[in-house]
């Protein structure tokens, strides 16, 4: 049932990772993602790992729950590792099968491809495993808030992202009520003629998007009798504080970041 | 008492259609009153709500809350502080993902600093009894508790009066009771003016005074009792009258001496024990 | 227990009752359990061990508050949900034992949600009340039949037909949707709170049109309230449910007879029957259970005027 899909998958906890502010945890991710894509060699890729994985023991949430994030990309990746290591003429043959052959270089693309992807998908989970969506939202909402000058409509897109994550459960749930309400009626979304499951889709596309207009015209009136007149002026209940561990993990970021950059020139 | 709430000859139509959904309406509610407005979907009932504070702007007549004309622009926003309205679907009233985010929304918006936010923020959630579940996320929440994180997100704004549009109509009855606990609690030790709009008769048996709306008009305005007691004409208002109302009115017709104006069971039960006993 | 009180001779004629009407059990569970999210720390058991029969031709009120498990036991009867142990059976049968007639079991057992409303998309009246027929696979002039019929019944003027669904009322829009399962004409309707939301006069409207619909077709229906006051003026039978079990499941004098304890459970009984409750505590007793006013004016004029003529 659609109600099991969990969207944003956040692990409340308290471990070190999750209580980093979330600017910083932000920032950290972006110098992280640099980081693995600064050095080609296999001494670079190593010190990512390490980083990688010492983050996911840190961060307290059980490591099949990280797996489970990649899980679903494996089989994409590994076709087009495939394709790398077929296609890759380049380097030393290691072996040859009529017109296919394997050379050592495309065995080095293929193999860094998949654990370059793997960590980043894995890295990047831990922000979204330790930081609510919310939280998340505001984050960047502050961390963006200096291109306000430039008249980039950051507070705007802030509140239109958190309105989406709050009604995304409503919306899921509404959606559900109604594919179960039409099956009820006999239809058959999974099975059927094109023009027919066409149809049916309709009947569960036409009184979501009905309802969603619905719910936003209610929603804009009951913002407005709240007194919303957009992010000039807006006081926050959530407060952001950095404190010295923030600091620390920026830092040691900077030095793996530093670490693989100098390992990509020297090796 | 001083009067929160004054409206003057209020006529409303939508756009340029030619049809008034108000067609005229006077009423003067005092502070710290609370009052059902009873009417049948489209008697106009949710329409003079909206009046109120400002959603919607008189096509004819005024509207004045604790001495701010609705249409004064420049006071919209002291107007709104002033009425706070709580909506029919608790869903789509709810801004934020967390309860106490929300509840602290219109403060948000008005600028309040974090320390009185904060504060004002945990009196309005333990007023409504949300205070422990302030954490959550309303998609956990039942509805009546939905409701009543609406309810403290508009009176954490402090307003003297509150306006209830159909915000039971919703709810299961364990719901609605929840609501109207706590809105009676707001009405009796804050001295809260409430405006209850509502088509449950039962709900506003328990007010100081029902206004019934029919037409686009106000057809009765009186203590509920009173108001009750005209079973027939409630009855082609589109309304229902409380069961023991309409027995005590049907034993009146056939002769026996009983009050019409009763509108509890108890009230019922010691009426009829009476004429049982005699 | 059940015969308790009775003379003999009422305990003979009922039985012969029921040996000359044979009732036709139409939907049955046998210790149908439904568990939500299993495995998850959400885990939760909506129906629990429940085994219930309903016979053809019962007009049924299901009542229990929000999570008492009703919804979850009734999108059971049409094969929405399959339980997770225990049988389910239509006219005897499982309806699980082949999962791909579950589609036929829709037509049979038809389900209206709470708010149907917000299911309607077709551009006409008539073209959303026909999308189930049509899903039947039936002719055009059936599905017209059907249409024609089932908007007559629940009082949709046939002008409204060709109108969009979104132009009309609330009410309409409700009744729309009602049609719209009707018209599949299912053996068993099954109705969720066909009247939430709805003015008085909305709600005895509907009321009364269902009404009408089950007198005109004999069809088995079962209407969830959270009102007894609705669901007690026409229901044959009374269904309680409470944590996921059955609470009682009798005739709607014998469940009111146990008024005192369905208001522990949290449930609301009819104001005059919460009187004739007092009256019975300070010494009337009218030997009935109360539960619209019409009985509670015949039973009062016909005490009182037995006192004026004493």
């Amino acid at each position: 049932m659609l109600r099991d899909i969990t969207i944003g998958q956040y692990f409340p906890g308290s471990s070190i990772i999750h209580r980093l502010d979330p600017r910083f945890k932000l920032v950290i991710t972006l110098l992280f993602i640099i980081m693995l894509f600064s050095g080609g060699n296999a001494v670079c890729l190593g010190i990512g790992a390490v980083y990688t994985v010492t983050a996911l023991l840190l961060s307290g949430i059980p490591l099949k729950m990280y797996w489970k994030s990649v899980k679903p990309l494996m089989p994409f990746l590994i076709i087009t590792a495939v394709i790398n290591l077929l296609f890759v003429r380049s380097g030393d043959v290691l072996w040859q099968w009529k017109a296919l052959k394997i050379t050592d270089t495309g065995l080095d693309i293929s193999l860094f491809m998949i654990i370059r992807i793997v960590l980043l998908i894995m890295g990047s989970s831990i922000l979204t495993y330790t930081t609510s969506p919310i939280t998340l939202t505001d984050a960047i909402e502050r961390l963006l808030s200096p291109l306000k000058k430039l008249r980039f409509p950051v507070h705007e897109l802030a509140m239109m992202m958190s309105i989406a994550l709050r009604f995304i459960p409503t919306l899921i749930e509404e959606t559900d009520k109604i594919i179960s309400a039409q099956k009820a009626r006999g239809a058959e979304i999974d099975s059927g003629s094109f023009t027919q499951r066409a149809r049916n889709l309709a009947s569960i596309l036409v009184p979501l998007f009905i309802s969603s207009f619905r719910r936003a015209d209610e929603l804009a009136t009951a913002m407005e009798c709240r007194c919303y007149h957009g992010g000039e002026g807006r006081t926050r209940l959530r407060q952001m504080k950095s404190a010295p561990r923030d600091y620390i993990a920026l830092a040691v970021t900077i030095i793996f970041l530093a670490a693989v950059i100098a390992a990509g020139r020297i090796f | 008492m001083s009067e929160i709430i004054r409206i003057e000859n209020l006529h409303f139509r939508y756009g340029d259609s030619e049809k008034e959904v108000l067609r005229g309406i006077d009423l003067s509610v005092q502070q710290g009153e609370f009052v059902a407005v009873l009417g049948h979907n489209g008697s106009g009932k949710s329409t003079l709500a909206k009046h109120i504070n400002a959603i919607l702007l008189p096509t004819e007549g005024k509207v004045t809350v604790d001495g701010i004309d609705t249409a004064d622009e420049s006071r919209l926003y002291e107007l709104r502080q002033t009425a706070g309205m709580v909506f029919q679907n608790p869903d789509n009233q709810i801004v934020s993902s967390v309860v106490e985010e929300d509840v602290a929304f219109a403060l948000e918006n008005l600028g309040v600093p974090y320390e009185e936010m904060r504060e004002r923020v945990d009196e309005a959630l333990r007023t409504v009894g949300m205070y422990d579940l302030r954490l959550h996320s309303p998609s956990q929440l039942s509805g009546g508790q939905k409701q009543r994180v609406a309810i403290a997100g508009v009176i954490a704004m402090q307003p003297k009066c509150l306006i209830l549009d159909e915000s039971t109509a919703m709810l299961d009855p364990k719901g609605r009771k929840e609501v109207l606990a706590t809105v009676r609690r707001m009405n009796r030790e804050y001295g809260m003016t409430v405006l209850l709009i509502t088509h449950y008769m039962e709900e506003a048996a328990g007010c100081d005074r029902v206004v019934v709306m029919d037409g686009g008009g106000i057809i009765m305005d009186g203590k509920p009792e009173k108001v009750f007691s005209q079973v027939g004409r409630l009855k082609e208002a589109g309304l229902d009258v409380p069961q023991v109302t309409e027995l005590a009115y049907e034993l009146k017709k056939a002769g026996y001496d009983i009050s019409p104006e009763i509108i509890t069971g108890e009230e019922c039960a010691d009426a009829l024990a009476r004429l049982l006993g005699s | 227990m059940l015969w308790h009180g009775c003379s003999a001779a009422e305990v003979c004629t009922a039985i012969i009752i029921q040996r000359e009407m044979p009732q036709l059990a139409i939907l049955e569970t046998q210790e149908l359990t439904y568990t939500y999210s299993i495995g998850t720390p959400f885990e939760k058991t909506a129906v629990d061990h429940v085994s219930l029969t309903i016979n053809e031709g019962e007009m049924i009120g299901v009542m229990g508050h929000t999570g008492s498990g009703k919804s979850t036991l009734i999108q059971h009867f049409n094969g929405l949900l399959a339980p997770t142990s225990g049988k389910m059976l239509l006219d005897g049968k499982d309806i699980w034992a082949d999962k791909k007639n579950i589609r036929d079991v829709r037509f049979r057992v038809g389900l209206v949600f709470q708010y149907p409303e917000y299911q309607i998309f077709e551009e006409t009246v008539y073209k959303d009340i026909a999308f189930g027929p049509k899903n039947m696979g039936l002719s055009e002039a059936e599905i017209k039949r059907r249409v024609l019929e089932t908007a007559n019944d629940i009082g949709l003027p046939e002008e409204l037909l060709e109108r969009s669904p979104f132009e009309l009322s609330g009410g309409q829009k409700r009744r729309v949707a009602i049609a719209g399962v009707m018209a599949m004409e299912p053996r068993v309707l099954i109705l969720d709170e066909p009247a939430a939301g709805l003015d008085p006069a909305g709600r005895e409207l509907i009321f009364s049109h269902i009404r009408a619909y089950h007198r005109r077709t004999g069809n088995t229906t079962l209407i969830v309230s959270h009102s007894m006051e609705d669901i007690a003026s026409f229901s044959d039978r009374i269904l309680v449910m409470n944590e996921g079990k059955v609470f009682c499941f009798d005739e709607t004098e014998k469940v009111f007879a146990r008024a005192e304890e369905i208001t522990q459970i949290g449930l609301d009984v009819p104001q005059i029957t919460k009187v004739f409750m007092e009256l019975k505590r300070r010494g009337f007793d009218f030997g009935r259970e109360v539960f619209t006013v019409e009985r509670a004016r015949e039973l009062l004029l016909s005490r009182l005027s037995e006192r004026k003529g004493l």
